[in-house]
């Protein structure tokens, strides 16, 4: 216990301080990625289900904060907000489809709607289709706080973090979470003690995808546009893989990935161009094959830290 | 000039030709992939990337090799077969114990590994591969004139669509692919060697993509990004039609190519989403696809 007090602590500090180090847009950048992965471990990680059609939460909220804000005038926390519960309301939708099939093809089934959600997407006046949707205003936060300024608008993205963080830590460790762990390790007996699995599954569904599109807005708020690239498929292939890089079903799994992806496109991109996807793809490839439980996982079974947490959890 | 319903039939058939020809490629790769998953329990991510592969392999054959369409129907296949055959032995056969979704994310890193590649060599920009003198030209049916290249993409696909249900269906070497698919041990312990057919039916399942590729060549323009949205079409067709019965896969194929076509004559902004909208559709009223077990 006095470990984890001790990294959390450590961990708000590193928040606090990065700005000074490292470019606050960088850092905003990692931050709404490492949000989005974690969104998603509470998919794969915790109830066991591999959905491939993410990125339709992360860009649908962007573009609903984004055509609120620059079209409506919305203040940021409303669009967050709309952006928040229309990411949830495609999950509930997306959900109640995909669980009536298991494993495999509730992958293939949510990577088709989130195809489905691009192609209309595309055909879409609104959304400027290939061009995308530029000059979204960051505006006031509350009326108080002008988000032009690039500090401003990494303190939120740090609170809307932690709190996220917090949020999914508090999910995992309710009896909710509990049932959804039970779920990923046998179905079957999770019915057989009488849960409506379904609903649950649907539930977490939702969950994840609200916490995407908060990932997704904030992203959208920061880099003032949104365009149709956080909708496409390859996103959605690209936070599976921060999760399995970092460590499944870890909390700090998830972020290690996303730092780790995003932070190897932004060093290796201008130095090695196309190559970057096999780089990528290789690095992938080689962590499912040679160490499945990723970085986080594979330092922790060294200490033997998941062990002792796994039998404390059960 | 004959209308039906509003749209002049000229028109319509055309449609319905398109919709048939990008049915024969559905009805292929479903196929492909449903032999695969059957034996091999992996869902392949890559057989996108194959189908794109295929169709530069035939352009790489023509370009520097100067060798034409008829040599890239044949060799390409088979050469997608051998890349197959060695992604099988190095990369996949170790990852059957493990659960079903790791196939995917494999051949998910796969995909952007040879599509990465691709596209380091070839750039983004598209390159055209010519129509084979041989199979140019139209016929004039009266009510219609047909491109004869279409004809013979539909053709050559459905044959071989065909062939692969004999050869699995009809042939002892099928009966013992079907079994290997029911219970591996069993088949391995009378005396079949079950990791070889497993080598071959992944090959069997890449070379058909490639075939598809090959086929569609000369109907686009190439790019790395050609695989992209056809697979996970092809995904929406596997997952209306189930991935149990081959018949099934090509029934389905073709099905929701005349679906496609069709909507693309009477309500265009519909088409490149018609086929997720029948998914859904399927879902809601008979969950484990048309043709799909229990």
């Amino acid at each position: 216990m006095k470990s984890t007090a001790f990294m959390v602590l450590a961990g708000i500090v590193a928040l606090i301080v990065a700005p000074a180090v490292v470019y606050p847009m960088l850092m905003v950048k990692l931050l709404c990625f490492a949000i989005f992965a974690s969104a998603f471990n509470l998919m794969l990680g915790y109830t066991g289900l591999l959905s491939f059609g993410h990125a339709m939460f992360f860009g649908t909220a962007g573009y609903i904060l984004g055509l609120g804000m620059k079209h409506l005038g919305w203040p940021p926390e409303i669009g967050l907000l709309a952006g928040v519960a229309g990411a949830a309301l495609l999950g509930l939708f997306a959900g109640v489809i995909a669980i009536r099939r298991q494993g495999i093809y509730f992958a293939m089934i949510t990577l088709a709607i989130s195809q489905l959600i691009y192609f209309v997407a595309m055909q879409m006046e609104w959304t400027g289709r290939d061009d995308g949707l530029h000059g979204i205003p960051r505006g006031r936060l509350f009326g108080l706080v002008d988000l032009e300024n690039d500090y401003a608008l990494y303190g939120l993205v740090a609170v809307c973090f932690v709190l996220a963080l917090a949020g999914i830590h508090r999910i995992v460790t309710s009896p909710f979470g509990q049932v959804l762990t039970a779920i990923r390790e046998n179905e079957a007996r999770a019915i057989s003690l009488g849960y409506d699995v379904d609903r649950y599954k649907v539930l977490a569904f939702v969950l994840s995808a609200a916490l995407s599109g908060l990932a997704g807005g904030l992203k959208a708020l920061a880099l003032n546009y949104e365009s149709l690239n956080d909708l496409h498929w390859s996103l959605s292939g690209e936070v599976v893989m921060m999760c399995i890089l970092g460590g499944l079903g870890t909390l700090s799994g998830p972020i290690a990935g996303a730092f780790f992806v995003i932070l190897l496109q932004n060093f290796l991109a201008d130095k090695v161009g196309e190559w970057l996807s096999v780089i990528i793809g290789c690095v992938f490839l080689f962590c499912i094959l040679a160490m499945r439980k990723g970085f986080v996982g594979e330092i922790a079974a060294r200490f033997r830290v998941t062990n002792r947490s796994g039998r404390a959890a059960q | 000039m004959t209308e039906i319903f509003g749209v002049p039939a000229q028109v319509l058939y055309g449609q319905l030709l398109l919709g048939l020809v990008n049915g024969s490629f559905y009805a292929l790769l479903s196929l492909g992939l449903s032999v695969i998953f059957g034996l091999l329990n992996i869902v392949n991510f890559a057989h996108g990337t194959m189908y794109m592969l295929g169709a530069f392999l035939a352009y790489l054959l023509l370009m520097p090799l100067g060798l034409g369409y008829w040599w890239a129907i044949v060799l390409v296949p088979m050469l997608a077969a051998g890349l197959g055959i060695a992604i099988e032995r190095t990369i996949l056969h170790r990852i059957y114990r493990l659960d079903n979704i790791y196939g995917l994310l494999v051949t998910f890193a796969l995909t952007m590994i040879i599509e990465g590649i691709v596209r380091v060599y070839f750039g983004v920009s598209g390159l055209r591969y010519p129509v084979p003198a041989s199979l140019s030209g139209m016929i004039d049916l009266g009510f219609m004139r047909l491109p004869v290249y279409r004809m013979w993409v539909i053709f050559a696909a459905l044959g071989l669509c065909l062939l692969t249900w004999v050869l699995i269906e009809r042939t002892r070497l099928g009966a013992t692919l079907r079994a290997g698919t029911e219970n591996p041990r069993l088949v391995q312990a009378f005396g079949v060697n079950v990791p070889l057919l497993v080598t071959l039916v992944f090959g069997w399942g890449v070379g058909l993509a490639a075939f598809a590729g090959v086929l569609a060549a000369p109907l686009m323009q190439l790019t790395p990004q050609i695989g992209h949205s056809i697979i996970i079409t092809v995904f929406g067709v596997v997952v209306i039609g189930g991935m149990g019965s081959i018949l099934g896969s090509i029934l389905t194929g073709l099905a929701l190519g005349l679906i496609e076509g069709v909507t693309k004559v009477y309500y265009p902004e519909a088409s490149s989403t018609v086929i997720f909208l029948v998914m859904i559709l399927v879902l809601l009223m008979r969950p484990h696809g048309l043709f799909g077990k229990q």
